[in-house]
């Protein structure tokens, strides 16, 4: 039991810890989506939510033993001609994989500007309710509650 | 990709992330957000993503730590939960 529960842990923890704390951290996001009562921290937690999913996909690109996809000093890509291979041989495997962080560039800024949409739409809302509680807005939206 | 930093800093981060969900103080929770911010930060230039990193550490740990301090300070800095 005690075999099976390391081998567990070896298989499947370890090599695919980046994975398992993005499934945490979205759920801690979504946990607070749903249940905060403040409206900062429910735009935290949707912050929280969006560098989970960034985090997801940047850790597609990883690869072990690899570095970032610049290539060094001196390396320069030829195509090598079928049999007669010339100059040194770049592989790929040296490369992180830079699809999946061009794609998520555009989604920190998108995810910014949301935010500030978002922190700019709470500044309105705490102007005309004077609270940025939730039951206390929704109270004075009822009718019959206090203006 | 060294893997003794990335479990410490994945760690860190959860940490980080409930800790600025549970504080009561706003200014506190924006400051422990821009905490996470950086850690991730980190997180992707250990994994590779230099771009990534630079453009988080400008944006997203800058901007939105600013943008959100200005928020508490021209609103309320208390919170009940």
């Amino acid at each position: 039991m005690e075999l099976l529960a390391a081998g567990f842990i070896e298989d499947n923890i370890v090599p695919k810890f980046n994975y398992w704390i993005y499934v945490i951290l979205m759920m801690i996001g979504l946990y607070a989506m749903i249940t905060k009562n403040n409206l900062i921290k429910k735009l935290i937690g949707m912050a929280v939510f969006q560098t989970a999913i960034i985090l997801f996909y940047v850790s597609i690109g990883v690869k072990e033993e690899s570095g970032i996809p610049i290539l060094g000093h001196g390396q320069h890509h030829e195509i090598v001609e079928e049999g007669k291979p010339s100059g040194e041989v770049i592989t790929k495997d040296e490369f992180a994989n830079p699809l999946p962080h061009v794609l998520m560039l555009t989604a920190i800024v998108v995810g910014v500007s949301t935010l500030g949409l978002a922190l700019a739409i709470s500044q309105r809302i705490h102007g005309s309710f004077g609270t940025l509680e939730e039951d206390e807005i929704l109270d004075q939206l009822r009718p019959g509650g206090h203006d | 990709m060294i893997w003794q930093f990335d479990i410490i800093i994945l760690i860190l981060m959860v940490v980080a992330a409930i800790i600025s969900l549970r504080v009561k103080d706003l200014l506190g929770a924006t400051m422990v957000f821009g905490i996470y911010s950086f850690l991730i930060c980190l997180l992707w230039a250990e994994m590779g993503a230099v771009d990534v990193a630079f453009t988080e550490a400008a944006v997203g740990a800058g901007v939105s730590t600013v943008i959100m301090t200005a928020t508490v300070f021209s609103t309320t800095r208390r919170s009940r939960d």
